[in-house]
C-alpha cells in the first residue's frame, strides 16, 4: 500500500469559526495506482493535496492519520515533515504555471528548487535532461523564461521538476485545466507515462474535468463538500456510479455527439453547504432526491463491492 | 445577420510597433438568427481577437463586417451605442465582470441609466424578473447580494440576462462556461439553447468540443487565425478533414472511448489522407466553379480560401499554418 488515509479532517481557522474542508476521509492509494480525485469547486480538492504536503498557517489538523509507505506522515510537524516533502511525496500546486517567476529562467529555477533539498544540480542534469525529452521538451527550455514556454510545455516542465527525486507519491492538482485539448491531452499523458516508467510509484490527479480522469486514472474518488462520496475504478465511476451525486454529476456532461435538441441533460440543483457550519448528515442531503430520514446521520464510506466504495444510506 | 467577410487583425506588437503579430486572417463566418455557431481552436488561435472585433472592442484591420446588410465595419460613437442593443458580449470570468464592493444590481441600473431612462421603477422591475427567469434565476436569492456571494455560475447567468434586457439579437459567448463546474456549465448550455430557440444569434467561443459540440448548429474551425473547417457541426465531427480538425478531435477526452481508441479510428482516416489536400485538388479538377467559396477565392491567397467539399462542409488547404507548404506539394 503506497498511501493510506484514515480519517483526515484538516480544517482552515476563520474569524467566522472553521471551515471544515476536509472533515474525516478514508482511502487508500495502492502502488502504481493513479488516483483521480474529482468534486465541484470548494468540495476539498486542493485541501487534501496540500494537507499530505504543508498546512498552511491557517490549516489545523484536527484530526486522523497518513500512513505513506509504512511510515505515518508527521502532518501536523512543520519540520519534520521536510524530510517527507519532496523526496516521497511531492505536489504540483494548482496554478503552479502562474506562479512561476517570471524573471527566473527555467534551469536556474530548477536549480534553486534542487539545491533547497541538498540536492546537486550537475548530478541529476543528465536525468532531467532525459525527462525532458521524455515529454517532447528540447533541453534549450532550460535557458528559456517562463514566458516564453506555452501552458502545456510550463505544465510539463513542472511535471519532471516535480519528480526528479522518484517520490512516492505525486500529487497534481489541475495540472490539465486551464490548457486546450491539444495540450491537456500531452500533459495528461506524460502523467501516465511518469508512473509506467517507475518515476512515481501513485499518483493522485485532481481535477473537475472528469473525462481527464477517464483517459488516465485507474480509480476515481469523488467528494462532496469536504467528505468522500465514492470510490470505485474510474471506468466504473463513469459506467455505474453508485451515489446520487455522482449520477447526477456524470449525466451532466454532454459526451461528444450529445445534442441539445435531442438530449437535454440536467445540471444539479442548488449549491453544496457552507462548510463553517455544515449540517449534519449526508451533506448531499438538500439535493439529493432520494433523501430520507436516515439521511440526518452520515453514511459510513464503505465497499459495496470489491473496490467500490459508497458512502450513501439508498445504496445497498 | 452577421457576416464577417475576409475580416483581419494585425496586432502592432514590439517597443515601436516594429514587428507585427496576424493574429486573424481573413476570416469569413456568419452567424444567422436561432443559431449557435462555435468559433473552436486552441489557444492563441484569435478566437477572442474576433469575438472583440464584432463587438467593437477592437478594431478590425482589414475586411468588412455587416450587421443585417448594413456595414458596421467601422461605428461612429452613436451607431455603436445602436448596435450594442442589438450586439451584447459575456465573458469567460464572470467575476471581473463585477465589481466586487457592490452589490449586483448595480449593474442593471447602470444599464438602466444609460439606456432606458424613461421606462419607470415598476416597468423596469418586471422587465428584469423575466430577464432573470428567462435565465433561471430567482430574483430573491440574487438581487441585493454581492458578486462574492454568488456562485460563478449565477454570475454568468446574470451577465446572460443584462445582454437579454437589451433584447439583444446576436450574443458574443468568449470561454463563458470554462470556469464553470460542470454541474453548473450544463445550466449554461442549456440556456444558451433555450436562447437560440427564441430567435438569438449565437457566435460560441469555446476550446472545449464537446461542449460546442452540444449546443452548436454550425462550427468555425480556426487555427492561427486563420478559418481552416467549417460546416455543420455533424458534418464537421463526423467527418473532420483538415488535418488540424483531425488532430483536435484526437485530442478530445472522450466520456466512452480511450485515447487510444479513438486514435485507432483516426488512423484510417489519416492513412486515406496522406500527402493529399483537398483544397487543392478542388481547385485543379474543377477550376473555381465547386461553390461560393471558392468563387470568391479569386485573388484571396490559398492559404486561406475554402473549398465546398460536400454541401455546407468548407475546408481550406491542408497545410497547417499560411507559411507552411500544402502538403500536397511536392
Ligand atoms: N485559506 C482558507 N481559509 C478559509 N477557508 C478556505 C481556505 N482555503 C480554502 N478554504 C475553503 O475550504 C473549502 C475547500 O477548498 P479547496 O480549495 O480545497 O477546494 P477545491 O475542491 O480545491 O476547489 P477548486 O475546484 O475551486 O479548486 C472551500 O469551501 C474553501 O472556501
Ligand atoms: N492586445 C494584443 N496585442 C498583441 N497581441 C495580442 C493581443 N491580444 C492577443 N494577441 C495575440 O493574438 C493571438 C490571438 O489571441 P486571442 O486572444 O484572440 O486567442 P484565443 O484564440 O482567444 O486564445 P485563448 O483560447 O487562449 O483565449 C495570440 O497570439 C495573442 O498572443
Ligand atoms: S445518504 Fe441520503 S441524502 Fe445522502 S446521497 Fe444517500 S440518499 Fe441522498
Ligand atoms: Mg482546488
Ligand atoms: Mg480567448
Amino acid at each position: 500500500m503506497a498511501l493510506a488515509v484514515n480519517d483526515l479532517k484538516v480544517w482552515y481557522r476563520t474569524r467566522r469559526g472553521d471551515v471544515k474542508a476536509l472533515d474525516g476521509v478514508t482511502f487508500e492509494v495502492a502502488d502504481g495506482e493513479i488516483m483521480g480525485i474529482a468534486g465541484e469547486s470548494g468540495c476539498g480538492k486542493t485541501t487534501l493535496g496540500k494537507a499530505l504536503i504543508r498546512l498552511d498557517t491557517r490549516m489545523k489538523h484536527v484530526g486522523g492519520t497518513v500512513v505513506l509507505d509504512d511510515d505515518e506522515l508527521p502532518l501536523a510537524d512543520d519540520a519534520a515533515m521536510r524530510r517527507h516533502r519532496y523526496r516521497e511525496v511531492s505536489l504540483i500546486p494548482q496554478y503552479a504555471m502562474s506562479a512561476m517567476n517570471p524573471t527566473r529562467k527555467i534551469g536556474r529555477m530548477i536549480r534553486d528548487l534542487l539545491s533547497a533539498h541538498n540536492v546537486r544540480y550537475t548530478e541529476v542534469l543528465p536525468e532531467l535532461e532525459r525527462r525532458l525529452k521524455l515529454v517532447g521538451l528540447e533541453t534549450d527550455v532550460l535557458g528559456r523564461y517562463p514566458i516564453e514556454l506555452s501552458g502545456g510545455m510550463k505544465q510539463r516542465v513542472v511535471l519532471v521538476l516535480s519528480t526528479l527525486l522518484n517520490p512516492s507519491l505525486l500529487i497534481g492538482d489541475e495540472v490539465t485545466s486551464a490548457l486546450d485539448v491539444s495540450s491537456q491531452k500531452a500533459v495528461a499523458r506524460a502523467l501516465v507515462e511518469f508512473r509506467d516508467h517507475g518515476f512515481v510509484k501513485s499518483m493522485i490527479v485532481i481535477t473537475h474535468d472528469i473525462s481527464v480522469l477517464f483517459q488516465v486514472a485507474d480509480t476515481i474518488l469523488v467528494m462532496y463538500a469536504g467528505h468522500l462520496a465514492e470510490k470505485a475504478p474510474a471506468k466504473t465511476i463513469i459506467s455505474d456510479p453508485l451515489h446520487p451525486y455522482t449520477k447526477m454529476l456524470i449525466g451532466a456532461l454532454p459526451k461528444v455527439g450529445d445534442r441539445y435538441e435531442e438530449q437535454q441533460l440536467e445540471g444539479i440543483e442548488g449549491r453544496p453547504p457552507s462548510l463553517l457550519e455544515p449540517p449534519a448528515g449526508c451533506r448531499f442531503r438538500d439535493r439529493c432526491p432520494l433523501a430520507h430520514d436516515k439521511c440526518a446521520e452520515a453514511p459510513p464510506f464503505r465497499e459495496v463491492s470489491e473496490g467500490h466504495h459508497v458512502a450513501c444510506w439508498a445504496v445497498s | 445577420m452577421l457576416t464577417l467577410d475576409n475580416l483581419d487583425k494585425v496586432y502592432r506588437t514590439g517597443t515601436f510597433g516594429t514587428s507585427d503579430l496576424h493574429a486573424v486572417r481573413q476570416v469569413s463566418l456568419d452567424v444567422q438568427r436561432g443559431e449557435v455557431v462555435s468559433l473552436i481552436g486552441e489557444s492563441g488561435s484569435g478566437k477572442s481577437t474576433i469575438g472583440k472585433m464584432v463587438l467593437h472592442l477592437l478594431d478590425s484591420s482589414g475586411g468588412t463586417m455587416t450587421f443585417d446588410g448594413r456595414d458596421v465595419t467601422k461605428l461612429g460613437f452613436r451607431a455603436r451605442r445602436e448596435y450594442y442593443r442589438k450586439v451584447q458580449g459575456v465573458f469567460q470570468d464572470p467575476f471581473s465582470s463585477f465589481n466586487p464592493i457592490y452589490k449586483v444590481d448595480r449593474t442593471f441600473e447602470t444599464l438602466r441609466r444609460s439606456y432606458f431612462p424613461r421606462v419607470t421603477g415598476s416597468e423596469w422591475r418586471s422587465r428584469l424578473d423575466d430577464a432573470l427567469a428567462a435565465v433561471t434565476l430567482e430574483p430573491d436569492d440574487i438581487l441585493g447580494k454581492f458578486p462574492h456571494q454568488l456562485s460563478g455560475g449565477q454570475l454568468q447567468r446574470l451577465l446572460i440576462a443584462r445582454a437579454l434586457l437589451l433584447d439583444i439579437e446576436l450574443l458574443v459567448a468568449d470561454e463563458i462556461i470554462s470556469m464553470l463546474d460542470a454541474s453548473t456549465r450544463i445550466d449554461v448550455l442549456n440556456l444558451l439553447g433555450e436562447l437560440k430557440g427564441r430567435g438569438l444569434g449565437i457566435l460560441f467561443v469555446t476550446h472545449d468540443l464537446s461542449l460546442g459540440n452540444y449546443v452548436s448548429d454550425r462550427v468555425v474551425i480556426l487555427y492561427k487565425g486563420r478559418v481552416v473547417e467549417r460546416g455543420e457541426t455533424s458534418a464537421v465531427f463526423d467527418d473532420p478533414l483538415h488535418p488540424y480538425t483531425r488532430d483536435l478531435l484526437a485530442s478530445v477526452p472522450h466520456l466512452d472511448r480511450t485515447w487510444d481508441e479513438v486514435e485507432a479510428e483516426e488512423a484510417e482516416r489519416t492513412q486515406r489522407l496522406a500527402g493529399r489536400c483537398l483544397y487543392h485538388e478542388a481547385i485543379t479538377a474543377q477550376g473555381r466553379s465547386l461553390g461560393e467559396e471558392a468563387d470568391a477565392a479569386d485573388g484571396v491567397p490559398d492559404g486561406v480560401g475554402l473549398v465546398e467539399y460536400a454541401p455546407g462542409h468548407f475546408v481550406g488547404c491542408f497545410r497547417k499554418a499560411a507559411e507552411e507548404k500544402c502538403p500536397a506539394a511536392t
